[in-house]
């Protein structure tokens, strides 16, 4: 019996993801264990090992296609004596999804020609080898192809004077191209798909003006980034509390303790979060969500941190981080952000966090104000470590002062409570000992 | 007696019935096809192609006597009618046995005979099929499709009786050429016999109901060839009815009441082209759940009948009465019955329709008068032929190409010709039109020059103040 290979659920909450590349080609010899092909979700990319060991007889969900659902057979892999043929045809319809192209860099390697013949020669094949007509399927079809949208002249145009995202638009004519009905269905439904007068994500310009461009398609993870941040920026009330904290003393801390235990390269960062944590525990108001109902205070302490990758960003989470020392911060930090840079982090190690911390410090930014995480109620935004004159006992001195900014989401968490959340966390950063505990 | 088991039974082999099977074939459905006479139908028999035979020794008599103009001359020019004739069937006999050809490689079993549905049995039909009043087959299949075509439609007070009134069969094939005739109806089979016998000489009248000839063509088209054809001395007598026919001697004595009163007009013969109505009789229709309605098989846009795994295509169910439509829709309906994705129901408004009188008359989309009845706010392009490098060097200088633009979207909502070859043009724009082309795709598209297609750019540019040989 050829064995169907299904599309793995990452995670628990894992309902579709992307199929980003095949590493192996029909008719290759699979054992247990290889690497058969690698898959997106929001965030993170993963591989999809062989179970069994065979042959990859048939592959369904070809490379770069978006939104196939957990349990979607993705391939079917032959075993010992089995050929092609014994691939039953209504395997093939099972396929449920209803896939777009995905964008990816890689998939300019193969010419639109080739991916042609490809298709011409399937439906040569279903039709002369007399198969049940049932099981018929041309090619997955999209309207995008190299990163273009298929779209007539006439729809674009009137896509255009309506100010319609096309790319927001599914396209009803051959191999998914956009054409006029489709334009004249959405404007006579009166409800236009979603958010259909937002800006193209693709501002092309007009053919009079000038301007050269590359255009990067957006990956899964960009697209996340953009409705997420857009969603929060345009539901939650942002405002903003600004504290300098005067690191001096963390920094000796810092440095002693990395001088006197061994193997320890404990980093500001990794003081901030702990600090966060502690403020955070003593006041639990600022550890909270809006949702419609009710105000949710989380029991668990854990923090998002930023971390800057290739394309974009994640946010791996320090779980439980109240309870958790600096040490282990430090080296669960470091882990997660080796991994977060490869693409290796798992979906429920970047999902969830109750909290985040961003930090462009490193990059010289005195002070910034974040975007809020939805649906977490507060990011601290840190900036750089610097010597600044401050007035002390009425003398002007130096002091190495970093600036944090508080952003909170109203609806959950008022100036108070923000205020003694930020108090909290300059008095642990500016005492450091007392986080030590 | 044989019984026959089919994934698909097809009855009519015309250019609907002929094209859905090969088609089927090719998705590997094990299909019979019905036909009652020769395989290829009315288009390829007593339609489209003889006529154009015919249309073609015209086209040479009309250059014979026009010789002078490209520098030759010949005397005791002649003609035999009945040659033409016989060129004209030659010409369908080829092409039919073509068909037949491409039936048989596509492994379309070909059965000659009436068929008709009896009672079904579970989900499969049972169709008998007969050959001179003798049952001597029966088919069964699941899928039925209905191409049996149209015929000449009658009027009541005028009846073909196929000597001295004519439907398009006797005209295709007279033995002798009469003198005078009278053609009822102005649409493109009117005109184009009425062309055709004018060419040979014949004294022609031509009686329009409505208002102007051509009717479904844009009125700019019908003016045009109006004057064209009563240059070429055709009378033609719009807002028109034949009141009454009397036969004798020979002579047609036709009372016509016209606008500006009652006439009589003596002809030899009279050709009936008022229209076609759908052969819906003798089918067992009535065994199934199927309707016809005005002389039409009722369907949906995918071809089926209310009867389940009943299907009809072409002339059967409906306007426009055009082979092509007819090919289109067999191949969507035998595609939908596979269960090949991604179908798409025919775009009846994208269907070019073709007369081919001297001059030709081609058009795709809406007219002028129907896109601004639809709210459209046009822009109107114009191009005549004397403007043409290559219209004149054929000496071929009447004639123009419309096209009709929406001037907010700048769709080619319509374009409407009339002259030379015409109707080997028209393609182009409907290519356009399918592809949803705006003026800016056509306006930035290289034309070969000298063509007559430049015709087709001009008038473009026309639309758009633009044009530069006008």
């Amino acid at each position: 019996m050829p064995i169907q290979i299904l599309m793995p659920a990452l995670s628990p909450t894992m309902t579709e993801g992307n199929l980003v590349a095949w590493l192996k080609e029909e008719g290759d010899n699979v054992v247990a264990g290889e690497v058969l092909a690698e898959i997106e979700t929001d965030k993170a990319t993963m591989e999809v090992e062989a179970v069994d060991e065979g042959v990859l007889g048939k592959i369904l969900v070809p490379t770069g296609t978006e939104g196939v659902s957990v349990n979607a057979p993705i391939a079917i892999l032959l075993e010992e004596g089995e050929d092609v043929s014994s691939i039953k045809g209504d395997i093939q319809s099972t396929v449920s999804t209803n896939p777009k192209s995905l964008q990816m860099p890689h998939e300019e390697n193969e010419s639109p020609v080739k991916e042609d013949v490809s298709i011409k020669s399937d439906t040569s094949r279903n039709d002369k080898n007399g198969l049940n007509p049932k099981n018929f399927s041309t090619p997955l079809s999209t309207n995008r192809d190299n990163g273009r949208i298929k779209a007539s002249p006439l729809a674009r145009r009137m896509a255009k004077h309506a100010e319609l995202d096309l790319a927001k638009i599914v396209g009803s004519g051959p191999n998914g191209r956009i054409i006029k009905a489709d334009i004249d269905q959405l404007l006579s439904d009166g409800k236009p798909l979603e958010a259909v007068v937002s800006e193209p994500v693709l501002k092309r310009p007009d053919t009079l003006s000038n301007v050269n461009y590359d255009a990067i398609p957006n990956n899964g993870m960009r697209k996340v980034i953009a409705s997420r941040l857009s969603e929060s920026k345009q539901t939650a009330p942002h405002f903003y509390m600004t504290v300098d904290c005067n690191i001096d003393a963390l920094n000796l801390v810092r440095k002693e303790l990395n001088e006197k235990v061994e193997g320890t390269k404990i980093s500001i960062n990794d003081l901030i979060i702990r600090a966060a944590a502690i403020a955070l525990k003593r006041v639990p108001e600022a550890n909270a969500s809006w949702t419609e109902d009710a105000t949710l205070l989380y029991k668990s302490i854990d923090i998002s941190v930023a971390v800057a990758i290739d394309g974009g960003l994640v946010t791996p989470i320090i779980k439980n981080a109240g309870a958790k020392g600096l040490q282990q911060i430090s080296s669960e930090m470091k882990d997660l952000a080796n991994r977060a840079r490869e693409g290796k982090l798992l979906p429920e190690e970047y999902q969830g966090g109750t909290f985040s911390i961003s930090n462009l410090g490193m990059y010289g930014v005195k002070e910034f104000s974040a975007v809020i995480n939805p649906p977490q109620g507060a990011i601290l935004a840190v900036g750089a470590g610097e010597e600044r004159p401050i007035i002390k006992d009425g003398a002007v001195t130096a002091a190495t002062l970093m600036t944090c900014t508080l952003s909170v989401d109203h609806r959950v968490v008022d100036g108070a409570v923000g205020a003694r959340f930020l108090s909290a966390f300059k008095g642990l950063i500016e005492d450091p000992l007392t986080m030590l505990l | 007696m044989t019984t026959s088991k089919y994934d698909l039974v097809v009855i009519g082999a015309g250019p609907g019935g002929y094209v859905a099977a090969i088609r089927a074939s090719q998705l590997g459905l094990n299909v019979a096809i019905v036909e009652r006479e020769s395989v290829g139908g009315v288009c390829l028999n007593w339609g489209c192609i003889p006529t154009k035979a015919l249309l073609r020794s015209a086209e040479v008599g009309h250059l014979l006597n026009n010789l002078e103009a490209y520098g030759f001359s010949a005397d005791n020019i002649s003609f035999d009618i009945k040659k033409i004739v016989q060129r004209s069937r030659n010409v369908a006999k080829q092409l039919s046995s073509g068909v037949s050809h491409l039936l048989k490689k596509n492994k379309v079993a070909v059965i000659i005979g009436s068929a008709s549905l009896k009672k079904k049995s579970g989900d499969e039909f049972n169709i008998e099929v007969f050959q001179e009043d003798e049952k001597y087959l029966n088919l069964k299949s699941k899928n039925v499709i209905l191409a049996t075509g149209a015929r000449a439609k009658s009027l009541p007070s005028i009846v073909p009786d196929g000597k001295n009134i004519w439907t398009y069969k006797e005209a295709m094939i007279p033995n002798t050429l009469p003198k005078s005739i009278l053609v009822i109806g102005s649409g493109a089979i009117g005109i184009e016999f009425a062309s055709f016998y004018n060419d040979l000489g014949v004294d022609i009248t031509v009686v329009e109901v409505l208002d102007r000839i051509l009717p479904a063509e844009d009125i700019d088209i019908s003016n045009f060839a109006l004057k064209s054809f009563v240059k070429q001395g055709i009378k033609i007598k719009t807002s028109s009815m034949v009141k009454s026919l009397k036969t004798s001697k020979g002579k047609i004595s036709v009372q016509i009441e016209t606008a500006a009163g009652s006439e009589e007009v003596s002809v030899e013969k009279v050709i009936l082209a008022v229209g076609i109505i759908g052969n819906t009789e003798d089918l067992g229709l009535g065994n199934t759940s199927a309707e016809v309605s005005n002389g039409q098989l009722v369907v949906d846009k995918w071809g089926a009948t209310n009867e389940p795994g009943l299907y009809g295509i072409g002339d059967l169910v409906g306007a426009p009465w055009l082979a092509h439509k007819a090919s289109h829709e067999g191949v969507i309906c035998v595609e939908r019955i596979a269960g090949v994705e991604n179908v798409h129901p025919l775009d009846t408004s994208n269907i070019p329709g073709c007369t081919y009188s001297r001059p030709q008359v081609a058009s795709v989309g809406l007219t002028q008068k129907l896109a601004e009845d639809a709210g459209y706010k046009v822009r109107i392009g114009h191009f005549p032929f004397i403007g043409n490098g290559k219209a004149i060097t054929l000496g071929e200088m009447d004639g123009f190409v419309k096209t009709v633009f929406d001037s907010t979207t700048g769709e080619l909502l319509g374009a409407h010709m009339i002259g030379a070859e015409v109707t080997e043009m028209i393609q182009g724009y409907t290519v356009a039109r399918t592809l949803e082309t705006t003026e800016s795709e056509l306006l930035n598209t290289v034309f070969p020059h000298p063509t007559l297609s430049e015709m087709m750019h001009e008038s473009v540019l026309d639309a758009f103040d633009r044009a530069i040989h006008i």
